[in-house]
């Protein structure tokens, strides 16, 4: 019998996605959990947009007020 | 060097001292110690302004300066390492602080549950997140941010991180699982409260 995954294992398998490919099985109770629950879709995005923070932050740097922005670079 | 040469070098110059003071925050998150944060930043600088001439103009120049702070930040790190001033990550491997988030059963605590943080396009232009951001950061237990720097503010592969920290794949990323839950939940704190 499949057994429902908790919000917990769940947090553990969207962290770890992001630093290591998951196995079809977790994929699969990972999306299945996500489908059925918005905290948990809330906290994917969230740890998502972590994820991002360092490319973004390297776009800030760039990006200060008194250089005119990276752009005119390109 | 021609006139308009040196005015582009004169310029770039500028650049630096504009972009300094975020340079010096993105070192201080990994480092946790500003002197040396302000030290790493003062030799890539001092680099940047030395190897001048190798800046190909293709890419933005602040990027490519961002590039040469990354190797000095993870040389600071190392010589961190090497001079013991890391806390021991087992330290950090005991459950408490995730299991507060979450019921017996695996599900949420209420008031753990995390809420919409609305457009993160909006977020990242929001200068007040990168200072929730900031504060939620130092915030963290020393060991547990250094991790989740190295990965996700440096772009090292857990592998990686294994390596430089001396620690098992695994452990690292239970690690970073708890960094993430931890930051989020400052995070949403810090920026949805300020917000209404």
């Amino acid at each position: 019998m499949f057994k429902m995954m908790m919000c917990k294992e769940a947090t553990r398998l969207m962290s770890k996605r992001l630093d290591a490919p998951l196995s079809f099985q977790e994929k699969l109770s990972l999306k299945l959990h996500l489908a059925m629950c918005d905290a948990c879709t809330e906290c994917n995005k969230q740890f998502t947009l972590l994820h991002e923070v360092g490319h973004r932050f390297e776009v800030f740097v760039s990006d200060t007020p008194d250089n005119g922005g990276g752009a005119h670079n390109e | 060097m021609s006139g308009s040469e040196s005015e582009e070098k004169n310029e770039r110059m500028q650049r630096l001292s504009a972009v300094r003071p975020r340079l010096v925050s993105f070192a201080r998150l990994q480092l946790r110690d500003l002197a040396q944060a302000e030290d790493a930043v003062q030799e890539a600088l001092a680099a940047a302004i030395e190897k001048d001439e190798s800046f190909s103009g293709r890419s933005g120049y602040e990027t490519w300066v961002f590039g040469i702070l990354k190797y000095k930040i993870l040389d600071a790190l190392r010589a961190q390492r090497r001079d013991g001033r890391w806390q021991p990550l087992e330290h950090e491997l005991d459950e408490d602080a995730i299991d507060r988030l979450f019921q017996q059963n695996g599900r949420w605590q209420e008031e753990a549950k995390p809420a919409s943080w609305g457009d993160p396009e909006a977020a990242f232009l929001n200068e007040r997140f990168w200072q929730v951001f900031d504060t939620c950061m130092i915030a963290l237990p020393d060991n547990i941010a250094r991790v989740f720097s190295m990965r996700e503010l440096m772009g090292l592969t857990t592998e990686e991180i294994c390596r430089e920290a001396g620690i098992k794949e695994n452990n690292c990323w239970v690690i970073l699982h708890r960094a993430r839950l931890r930051l989020r939940a400052c995070i949403e704190r810090g920026w949805l409260s300020e917000e209404n």
